[in-house]
C-alpha cells in the first residue's frame, strides 16, 4: 500500500511567499490572543488551591458554589470535572490563611448537606513555588531553544539552526494563542508538552535539511529551490505518516487518557498539525532566504564555490 | 549482505530476556501486606521479632502467605484487606509502641525475581495515591532566634573581659555592639574577634560594631537546622505507619515529605507541623515513697505534680509541674564520654539565661534528681531522671548514669530533635485519593495500550510484513522502557505514562523513516538486497540528529521541571534510548534473519 507516489516534485518554494505570509498572520492572531486575553494559568503557576471531590450522584456546581459561600468561601469558582457527579472547586490564595486547615473546612462544609462527598484530590501551591516554577519553565524553554540550535549550527550550518528554531518558536506561539483564545487551562503538564513538541518537531525540519544536504551533494546541477522542492517531496510521505502515527497515540490520550492529560493531548495534537506545516513551508523557505547553497556542504578543491553559482 | 554477526543477535536476545524478566514484576500486582518497622533506635529487628510476629498471626488464626525480614523490618503478605487489618491491630497490640505496624502492598511477584532485583514500577503518588507536602523552613526566623542567643553571648564575652557596653541590638541579620567611646570600642572588638569566632566583626563608626556571622557559620547553621527538621520530621512519621515515607531535602532550606497511602490528610498535617517542646522539671522527692508512687498509679496524684512512668528503666516519678527551664534554652546537645570515669554521657549546652537559671537551681538543690522531659502533643514523656552532684555553672550540662553509647546517642538525638529547629510551613500540597490513583493507571494503560493498536494495525497494513517488524521493533522498545524503569526504580507518575505514550508514537518515526528510505531505493531500481542496506545506512543519520534534538529538550525538561515533569523527562529520555536500540537494531535483525540468508529476493514484501 502507498499513499503518496508524487512524479514530479511539488513547487513548494514558488508559494513560499504566500505560505509565509499565512503562517505570519496565524503567528500575529497567536500573539494577539496572548496579548489581550493572556493565558489561563494552572493552580501551578498561580498558587491556590484546587479541591476535587466526587459525589454519588450529580452535583449541581451553583449549589456546590452556594454552600461554600455561606462558608465564608465566596471567592471560590467550582466547576464540573470529566463528569456531572465530579466537582472541581478551585480558590485564590488568601493572605493569612493557613493551607492545612483549609481543605478540611471545605470538605466539612460539603459533608453538612451530602455527607457522602468523597475528597479525590487536593493541590495547594503556595505563592513562591507558582513563581519559580514559571522562572524554571522560561529558563527550560531557553536552553531547549539554545541547545537544539547549538546541535543544529553544529551538524549543518547556523542558517539550518536559525530557520529550525523560528519555526518551532513560531509552534510554541501559536500553541499558546490557541490555549489563549479557547481560555484552556495552561498547567504544569502542558508546559511539558509544549516543550517536547519543541523538540519533536524539529525532527521533522532536521529530516527535510537532512535530505537538502544530501540532494545538495547528490545534485551539482540543480538550484537551490529545486533542491529544496524535492527535499520536501521526497520526505512528504515519511512526514505525514510519522506524524499520523504519533497523532494516533495522542488521540488515543485524548480519549482515554481523562481529564488530566486532556489539555497535555490537545496542545501536543496543536503541536503536530502545525509542526508539519511550520518545518515544511516555514523553515525551507527561511533556510533559502537566509542564503544557504552547496558551497556551505561541498567543498571543492578546498575552494567553496559560490553562493549563486548557477547549475 | 544483509546478514548479522552472531553476536548482534546474542546481544539483541540477551536485551530481550533481561528487559522480559525485569518488566515482569510488573504483571503480577500486589498483594495486602503488614510492614513492622522499629519506632526507635532501641527497638530492634531480629529473629525474637519475628518469632513473635509469627505467634500472635497463630495465636489469632490469620493466615499468612510469608513473612519476609530485612534491614528495614518485617513484612508479613497476607490474602486479603480484610486479614490485614485484622493482622495490623493484632500485631500493634502484641509489640506495643516500640514498633510502628503499617499497611502496606507487596508485590505479588515470585521470591527469585525480587531476589535479582526486579521489582515492579515504582508507581508515583498520583498513581497510588496518598499525600505530598512541600515544606519551607523560615531560616529567617531560625536566623533571628540564634542571632538573639548571641546576644547574649556578646554581653557575656564583653563582661568577662570588662569591657562595659551601651547596648546590643539586632539590626536585620546582623547584631549591632555600642560602646560609650572609639577606645572601649576597639578593646570591644578585640575581645569580641577573640570569643566570637563564627562572627566577623566590622566597625560602623567610632562607637558602634557590627557582628555578622561568617558566610561558613551561616551554611552550617543552615544545614544544622535543616538535618534537625528532617530529623524531627522522620521521628513524627514514623508514628503515622506509613510504610514507605519519603522524607528528602530539597534545595538549601526545603523539606518534602511523600506519605504513600495515607488517607487521613488531616491528621497527616497535624502530626507535621506539631511542635514539640523539652521541659527541665524537679522531681518531687517528698511523695517519692512506694505508698504515694502506689496512689499515684492509681491516679491520686499530689496536688502540683505529674506522675509518669518513664525514664531508662520504666521507673514510677512524681515530677513537679513547676517548669524550671524549657528546650529553647538548649542551644545544643550532644553524646560523649565522662572525661573522669570515661562512662558514656550527653554533654548539653544551655545559653545564658539557661546556664544562669541551671546553676541557680543546681545550687540550691544538690543530692535531688532532675527530671528531663519531652512534651508532646500535651502528652510527657521522661527521656531521663539524673541525679544532681554539685551545682553547674557556665551552662555546660554532662548528664551520665547507666547508660550505653547508643542511649546516649538516643537521648541526644532526642534533645536535639524533639522540637524544629526552625519554624515550617507547607508550601505546596497534593494528596490523591486511593480510587483516582487506580483509574489514574487505568487511563494511562488504556491511552499507551489503543495508541500502540492503531499504529501496530497501520504499520502492518502500509509496509506489510517489513511493518509487521516495525511493530515487534515498537513492542520491544515498550518492554525495554518499562524493565529499564522497573530496574532503575524511577518514580512513575501519569505524565510518565504520557510519555510511554509518546515515546511509542514518537520511536515508530525511526522506522517509518527506514521503509521509506527502502522503498525509495526500490523504486530508484536497486536490488532488495541494496535496497535494505541502504534503507538502514542512510536513515540511520537521520535518526541520531532528530533523537538527538529530542533528547535536549528532555535533558531540558528534566533539569527544570519539578514533580510530575520530571517524571515525564525521565521516561522521554530513556525512551528515546531504548528506540534507538530497538528500531534500528531489533528491526534490523528481524529482516535479516527473514531474508538475509536469500541469495535473492524476488519480492519484498514492504
Amino acid at each position: 500500500m502507498e499513499f503518496f507516489r508524487f512524479k514530479r516534485d511539488i513547487p513548494f518554494m514558488t508559494y513560499a511567499r504566500s505560505t509565509t505570509v499565512a503562517s505570519l498572520i496565524t503567528f500575529i492572531l497567536a500573539v494577539f490572543f496572548l496579548a489581550t486575553k493572556g493565558l489561563n494559568f494552572g493552580v501551578e503557576f498561580t498558587g491556590g488551591t484546587v479541591i476535587e471531590v466526587h459525589y454519588s450522584q450529580a452535583a449541581d456546581p451553583g449549589k456546590v458554589q452556594d454552600q461554600l459561600a455561606k462558608a465564608g468561601f465566596a471567592d471560590s469558582s467550582v466547576q464540573n470535572f470529566g463528569t456531572a457527579s465530579d466537582v472541581i472547586i478551585r480558590m485564590p490564595l488568601k493572605e493569612g490563611v493557613s493551607s492545612a486547615q483549609l481543605s478540611e473546612r471545605v470538605l466539612t462544609a460539603l459533608r453538612t448537606d451530602r455527607p457522602q462527598v468523597e475528597l479525590r484530590r487536593v493541590e495547594f501551591i503556595g505563592p513562591q513555588v507558582g513563581k519559580e516554577l514559571v522562572t524554571d519553565g522560561s529558563i527550560a524553554l531557553a536552553l531547549v531553544c539554545a541547545g537544539i540550535m547549538a546541535y543544529l549550527a553544529f551538524r549543518f550550518e547556523w542558517r539550518f539552526a536559525v530557520a529550525a528554531i523560528i519555526a518551532n518558536l513560531h509552534d510554541v506561539v501559536i500553541i499558546l494563542g490557541f490555549f489563549a483564545f479557547f481560555q484552556w487551562e495552561f498547567s504544569l503538564t502542558v508546559l511539558a508538552a509544549v516543550l517536547s513538541v519543541l523538540g519533536y518537531s524539529v525532527n521533522e525540519s532536521v529530516v527535510v535539511f537532512d535530505r537538502i544536504r544530501e540532494n545538495f551533494r547528490k545534485y551539482k546541477k540543480a538550484g537551490v529551490s529545486e533542491i529544496i522542492n524535492n527535499a520536501i517531496t521526497s520526505t512528504m510521505s515519511r512526514t505525514i505518516i510519522t506524524h499520523g502515527c504519533t497523532e494516533m497515540v495522542v488521540l488515543s490520550m485524548l480519549l482515554f487518557g481523562g481529564e488530566t492529560l486532556h489539555n497535555f493531548a490537545l496542545a501536543l495534537t496543536i503541536g503536530i498539525v502545525f509542526g508539519i506545516y511550520s518545518s515544511v513551508l516555514v523553515s525551507s523557505p527561511i533556510v533559502m532566504w537566509l542564503g544557504a547553497s552547496r558551497a556551505h556542504f561541498v567543498k571543492v578543491d578546498g575552494q567553496p564555490q559560490t553562493a549563486d553559482a548557477k547549475p | 549482505m544483509n546478514r548479522y554477526p552472531r553476536w548482534k543477535y546474542v546481544i539483541i536476545l540477551v536485551a530481550l530476556v533481561l528487559g522480559l524478566v525485569y518488566s515482569l514484576p510488573n504483571l503480577f500486582g500486589e498483594v495486602p501486606a503488614v510492614q513492622i518497622s522499629p519506632a526507635n533506635s532501641v527497638a530492634q529487628v531480629n529473629q525474637a521479632l519475628l518469632q513473635k510476629v509469627e505467634d500472635t498471626l497463630k495465636q489469632d488464626q490469620l493466615a499468612y502467605q510469608g513473612i519476609v525480614s530485612d534491614v528495614n523490618g518485617v513484612k508479613v503478605r497476607l490474602p486479603d484487606t480484610d486479614t490485614q487489618l485484622k493482622a495490623k491491630d493484632a500485631l500493634q497490640h502484641a509489640l506495643g509502641d516500640e514498633y510502628t505496624v503499617a499497611l502496606n502492598l507487596l508485590s505479588a511477584s515470585p521470591q527469585w525475581l525480587a531476589s535479582i532485583g526486579a521489582l515492579p514500577m515504582y508507581l508515583g503518588l498520583d498513581l497510588r495515591g496518598g499525600v505530598h507536602f512541600l515544606m519551607q523552613v523560615d531560616m529567617k526566623a531560625a536566623l533571628n532566634k540564634q542571632l538573639d542567643r548571641q546576644t547574649s553571648d556578646v554581653r557575656n564575652a564583653l563582661r568577662e573581659a570588662k569591657v562595659p557596653l551601651a547596648g546590643v541590638s539586632r539590626e536585620g541579620q546582623s547584631l549591632v555592639v555600642k560602646f560609650r567611646d572609639a577606645e572601649l570600642r576597639a578593646q570591644g572588638s578585640e575581645v569580641l574577634r577573640k570569643n566570637m569566632r563564627d562572627m566577623t566583626v566590622a566597625q560602623i563608626d567610632d562607637t558602634r560594631l557590627s557582628c555578622t556571622l561568617t558566610p561558613e557559620a551561616l551554611t552550617k547553621f543552615q544545614q544544622a537546622a535543616l538535618q534537625q527538621n528532617i530529623l524531627t520530621l522522620r521521628n513524627r512519621v514514623n508514628e503515622l505507619g506509613v510504610a514507605e515515607p519519603i522524607i528528602q531535602q530539597q534545595g538549601s532550606d526545603r523539606v518534602v515529605v511523600q506519605l504513600p497511602g495515607v488517607q487521613d490528610t488531616a491528621k497527616a498535617k497535624d502530626i507535621l507541623g506539631r511542635t514539640a517542646s523539652l521541659e527541665i522539671r524537679m522531681v518531687d522527692e517528698e511523695h517519692m515513697d512506694a505508698q504515694s508512687l502506689q496512689n499515684a498509679a492509681r491516679g491520686l496524684v499530689p496536688p502540683g505534680d505529674d506522675f509518669y512512668i518513664g525514664g531508662r528503666n520504666a521507673e514510677p516519678l512524681l515530677v513537679k509541674k513547676f517548669v524550671i527551664l524549657t528546650g529553647e534554652n538548649i542551644s545544643n546537645a550532644s553524646a560523649g564520654f565522662d572525661g573522669r570515669t570515661n562512662e558514656p554521657a550527653v554533654h548539653i549546652n544551655l545559653d545564658t539565661r539557661g546556664a544562669r537559671i541551671f546553676s541557680q537551681v543546681t545550687r540550691d538543690n544538690v543530692g535531688k534528681r532532675m527530671a528531663i522531659l519531652l512534651i508532646e502533643k500535651g502528652k510527657g514523656e521522661v527521656v531521663t531522671a539524673p541525679v544532681i552532684r554539685q551545682q553547674i555553672d557556665g551552662g555546660q550540662v554532662q548528664i551520665t548514669g547507666r547508660m550505653s553509647v547508643k542511649d546516649a546517642n538516643d537521648v541526644a538525638l532526642l534533645l536535639r530533635a524533639g522540637a524544629l529547629a526552625a519554624p515550617m510551613e507547607i508550601i505546596e500540597e497534593r494528596t490523591i485519593g486511593p480510587s483516582l490513583g487506580a483509574e489514574n493507571i487505568a487511563k494511562g494503560v488504556h491511552s499507551v495500550l489503543w495508541g500502540f493498536i492503531g499504529i501496530a494495525v497501520f504499520m502492518s497494513i502500509y509496509y506489510r510484513v517489513v511493518g509487521l517488524f516495525s511493530t515487534v521493533a515498537l513492542a520491544c522498545n515498550v518492554l525495554f522502557l518499562v524493565a529499564l524503569l522497573s530496574l532503575m526504580q524511577a518514580t512513575l507518575t501519569l505524565p510518565g505514562i504520557a510519555a510511554i505514550a509518546l515515546t511509542v508514537g514518537m520511536a515508530i518515526d525511526a522506522n517509518v523513516l527506514i521503509n521509506e528510505r527502502i522503498r525509495e531505493e526500490l523504486r530508484a531500481g536497486h536490488t532488495p538486497h541494496a535496497a535494505i542496506h541502504s534503507g538502514y545506512e542512510r536513515a540511520f543519520a537521520t535518526i541520531l540528529d532528530s533523537n538527538v534534538t529530542n533528547f535536549i529538550a528532555g535533558v531540558a525538561l528534566f533539569a527544570y521541571g519539578t514533580g510530575p515533569v520530571r517524571g515525564f523527562a525521565v521516561v522521554l529520555c530513556l525512551g528515546i534510548l531504548t528506540s534507538m536500540f530497538s528500531a534500528i537494531l531489533v528491526s534490523r535483525a528481524l529482516v535479516n534473519l527473514t531474508y538475509g540468508r536469500r541469495r535473492k529476493i524476488l519480492h519484498l514484501s514492504i
